[in-house]
């Protein structure tokens, strides 16, 4: 019995072991090649650690190139639209998850709808849209697009947590004393932090790794993203892989500082979140 | 300490009619329950006077004040909740000066306050924890202790005990009841257990459909329940019920028995009415003697104290609720013989009660 329960066990983690393995080798082969100096990276064959590693397309990336500007552009546009979609959602879905109000069905069914149609068919309509107000080529034009797009997702994401916060709680923060909003402020949200970073959590992914909406609405370097400049390095005849590399790591960086940041509450968000449907 | 006036309150959801012009005043320092099934309206009410529901039509005054408009947080109550309703956020000490930390009431007041409420309900080793470290019954005291802490007008109470297991349901309610001896202070409890109404009230306000059907001191609903609602929901084992016409001076049953008209009361020749007896009014006898029946026992719930013997009687499954022990079994034929004081005359057609 008790054997069998260690066999088990090991076979286990042995699965999860080739899991991660495999999920995580795209990411050291990302590392591997942004450290192997050109010179070696087709002449060595496929190797796991080149002979000699250097830091030289780092330098390069970011001395020599824009990639500065695009990781501030993309760390301004994700930051903001994170924020911002997470504040507009958790006040939309306090509200869907708590009243009753006129037209409430056809709102959900407006926020459903949006979720229905593929990017491609309404990035036209969105440069005819955004040109005019002079937003192209534009952080803020970006953020708005970003906003628009993750709203209705994230206040659908924040509803099922708030539906899962009982309304006596509410109830008895206003008979106690506080009005709806201290309630909210006071009781709810800091029940709803899991699903607030979970919320902040994915649209910032989301946001970071835009590439269609900002490869299109976007023109001059000086308001390009990181996805976007990413592709800089795919030229006509070439690619460099070594700066590609070097700059795919560089922009793992601020995801890792932000789930880093909110990890805490990630994990309980996800799960509440997946039972909460 | 306050009094609760309701008046003509209505109350709809939607198109869908919760309560009909509901009238109730309770007094200063009274211990009032609502009781009914689940549905009747009871809780609607409790909500309305807490201001979590909006009043359709109607008024509610406290201490003469109208307080229809009045939002939640200054109508000066505090509630108990089925669910308890504890922040999880927050310690015992916390959730109980929650409401003192909102009212920007000092740190010495609160402490104050919280050990007092604390030393009261024996919750003092408890303080710096949270919620999801107690157990069912802490987790109530905590909820009573959050009310107490601020001396409101009144108390409310939704069903406070209905999450708690049957002995510990004994306990908090006696604990309640002596809590509201020491305190004072008006409360208005609602509950659908009818052991729990008739233990804790001084008067019982049976509700049924969004209508108050009797208001009342306990044991008069028990004694003379106004209609055959009041009298088949008070009481455990629930009242027997004998339908039955009056022919010549005396009830007769569908099984051809007659039961006699009880003293002082008319009834009109052929009128259709409900005779209700309750279990422990139905008397085994030794012998037939005048006006006694003679039946067959169909069925013996022995419930330790007493026994609750069922006889097929007088067209209905008739429970006898006797405290000897060994009076019966199965299949034993009996003499029953009904208690004729103690008999409750119902018109079946308006189901109020007749005599």
């Amino acid at each position: 019995m008790t054997r069998k329960r260690a066999v088990l066990t090991v076979l286990h983690r042995l699965a999860v072991l080739a899991y991660v393995a495999f999920a995580l080798f795209p990411l050291f082969w990302l590392l591997k090649v942004s450290v192997t100096p050109t010179s070696l990276l087709y002449t060595e064959g496929i190797r796991l650690w080149p002979s000699q590693a250097s830091l030289e397309h780092y330098k390069f990336v970011l001395t020599h190139s824009s990639f500065p500007t695009f990781f501030l552009n993309s760390t301004i546009v994700s930051a903001s639209t994170a924020v911002i979609v997470t504040l507009v959602a958790s006040l939309a879905g306090y509200a869907m998850s708590r009243f009753v109000f006129r037209g409430k069905y056809w709102i959900v069914s407006l926020l459903l709808l949006t979720q229905m149609f593929p990017l491609v068919m309404l990035i036209a309509p969105m440069f005819k849209m955004l040109s005019p107000l002079g937003l192209t080529n534009s952080l803020t034009g970006l953020v708005i697009v970003y906003v628009a797009f993750n709203v209705p997702f994230a206040t659908f994401l924040m509803q099922s947590f708030f539906d899962g916060i009982p309304k006596d709680l509410e109830d008895a923060a206003m008979i106690d004393g506080a009005t709806r909003f201290t309630a909210f402020r006071q009781i709810i949200l800091p029940l709803t932090l899991p699903g607030i970073a979970a919320t902040l959590g994915f649209v910032f992914t989301a946001a970071w790794s835009e590439l269609l909406f900002a490869l299109m609405l976007i023109s001059g370097n000086q308001a390009t993203t990181f996805p976007v400049g990413l592709l800089s390095f795919v030229s006509k005849f070439s690619v460099d892989f070594g700066q590609m590399m070097a700059a795919g790591v560089l922009a793992l960086i601020p995801a890792c500082l932000f789930f880093l940041l909110i990890q805490r509450y990630l994990v309980q968000g996800l799960t509440a979140g997946a039972v909460k449907g | 300490m306050a009094s609760i006036t309701i008046e003509a309150i209505t109350k709809t959801f939607g198109t869908v009619p919760v309560l009909h012009d509901i009238d109730l005043s309770i007094g200063d320092g009274e211990f009032v329950v609502l009781v009914g099934p689940s549905g009747c309206g009871k809780s609607t009410l409790l909500r309305m006077i807490a201001g979590l529901e909006d009043i359709t039509a109607g008024e509610i005054r406290i201490d003469g004040r109208r307080i229809n408009e009045v939002a939640p947080k200054d109508r000066d109550i505090a509630m108990v909740f089925q669910s308890y309703a504890l922040y999880p956020h927050m310690t015992v000490a916390d959730n109980m000066s929650y409401s003192l930390r909102l009212r920007k009431t000092t740190k010495e007041r609160i402490a104050e306050a919280v050990n007092s409420a604390a030393g009261k309900l024996g919750l003092d080793p408890l303080l710096a924890r949270r919620p999801k470290a107690l157990s069912g019954g802490q987790r109530q005291r905590v909820a009573m202790g959050r009310a107490i802490v601020r001396h409101p007008k009144a108390f409310l109470f939704d069903e406070p005990l209905s999450n708690l297991d049957a002995r510990l349901r004994e306990q908090m309610r006696a604990e309640i009841k002596r809590l509201h001896k020491a305190i004072g202070a008006t409360s208005v409890y609602v509950t659908h257990d009818q052991i729990e109404a008739m233990t804790l009230a001084d008067r019982i306000v049976a509700m049924h459909g969004g209508i108050i059907q009797q208001v009342g001191n306990p044991l008069d609903l028990y004694d003379r329940p106004a209609n055959l609602f009041v009298a088949g929901f008070i009481g455990s084992p629930a009242m027997n019920f004998v339908e039955g016409h009056c022919r010549a001076g005396a009830i007769a049953t569908v099984d051809g028995s007659t039961v006699a008209v009880p003293d002082g009361i008319h009834l009109a020749e052929g009128q259709a009415v409900t005779v209700g007896v309750r279990p422990e009014h139905v008397r085994i006898v030794a012998g037939p003697e005048a006006g006694s029946y003679a039946a067959r026992v169909d069925l013996v719930e022995p419930t330790g104290f007493g026994t609750i013997v069922h006889v097929r009687l007088l067209g209905e499954d008739l429970k006898i609720y006797t405290l000897e022990r060994g009076a019966a079994e199965v299949g034993q034929p009996l003499h029953i013989a009904l208690d004729g004081a103690r008999l409750h005359i119902f018109d079946r057609e308006t189901t109020n009660r007749i005599g």
